[in-house]
């Protein structure tokens, strides 16, 4: 069990990695199958030294469920900056910056809700604060900035609180 | 069968023109360096989207078999895409905002963009 766990460090990664190597090819055959793997095992081994503290997934199903939210989202975000872009006229428009606390520490979770939020309706991360404690967001069109910081924290932040925390 | 396929990929293509369309017309019209990031991060991933799924519809309908490279281009697109738009974002943060025009930090007091010793322009 012991040798398993360090000669395989990331098993998820080994899969992903084998998945995206089929995908690459572009076909199933057993030769690129077993190449994949292979490349599976070789990378994560090798760059173990790279994740000291890299987090556990504790709930993957979570995953997939956060993924399909978010892509629903990105189709809803591009109708509704489409619509602001040609509709709205730049005096009308209240473009701001927000402030997001954050709940979050783990900073791989930092980085995906950071992308989440880029992705999303008419939000874009802009920064970091100095310890990492909080998210400087610029919104296109925001009258009401406690409304998209709660929005944020709800929709987004507290899934991957389940997923990574 | 193949009818409808072509206007499965002709619907696509359309969507993909229209939401290309718009991002760069949100170039010209939005008028502050922030806003006009939104336009293309957004606009453009439905729109170069559109082009790969109405590729592979086409892959699927016409070609030898079922191609998933635009998969993967869509994986990448959506992991590199925030990056750049952060990276931008910095960029004007450094030259065009100052302590004062951004809200506060919360606890931690400064941004990581403008935590710089107080000698130098805040």
């Amino acid at each position: 069990m012991k040798l398993l766990q360090r000669l395989l460090p990331h098993p998820i990664l080994t899969l992903l990695l084998t998945l995206t190597w089929l995908l690459l090819v572009n076909g199933f055959s057993l030769n690129s199958l077993v190449f994949g793997f292979g490349l599976g095992l070789v990378i994560p081994f090798f760059t173990q030294p790279f994740w000291p503290d890299r987090p556990r997934l504790v709930k993957p199903l979570k995953v997939i469920q956060y993924i399909l939210l978010v892509l629903y989202d990105i189709v809803v975000a591009n109708v509704v900056v489409a619509k602001i872009v040609v509709f709205k006229s730049n005096a009308n428009r209240q473009p701001n910056w927000v402030t997001i606390p954050l709940d979050l520490r783990t900073p791989e979770a930092i980085t995906t809700l950071a992308g989440t939020i880029t992705m999303t309706p008419g939000t874009l991360t802009a920064d970091v604060s100095a310890e990492g404690h909080a998210l400087l967001v610029h919104c296109l069109d925001a009258p009401d900035p406690e409304a998209v910081r709660d929005d944020i924290k709800q929709r987004y932040e507290r899934r991957l609180m389940e997923i990574f925390e | 069968m193949e009818q409808f396929f072509e206007l499965l990929i002709t619907a696509f293509l359309i969507m993909a023109g229209l939401f290309g369309l718009v991002g760069s017309f949100g170039l010209l019209k939005l008028n502050d360096a922030m806003s006009r990031l939104h336009a293309p991060t957004k606009a453009t991933t439905l729109g170069v989207g559109g082009v790969l799924l109405a590729s592979m519809a086409n892959a699927y309908a016409n070609g030898p078999y079922l191609s998933v490279h635009e998969l993967m281009i869509t994986l990448f697109l959506l992991l590199t895409a925030p990056i750049t738009a952060n990276f931008i974002a910095k960029v004007h943060i450094h030259q065009r905002e100052s302590r004062n025009s951004l809200p506060t930090a919360g606890e931690d007091g400064a941004w990581a963009t403008k935590n710089l010793p107080d000698t130098d322009e805040g």
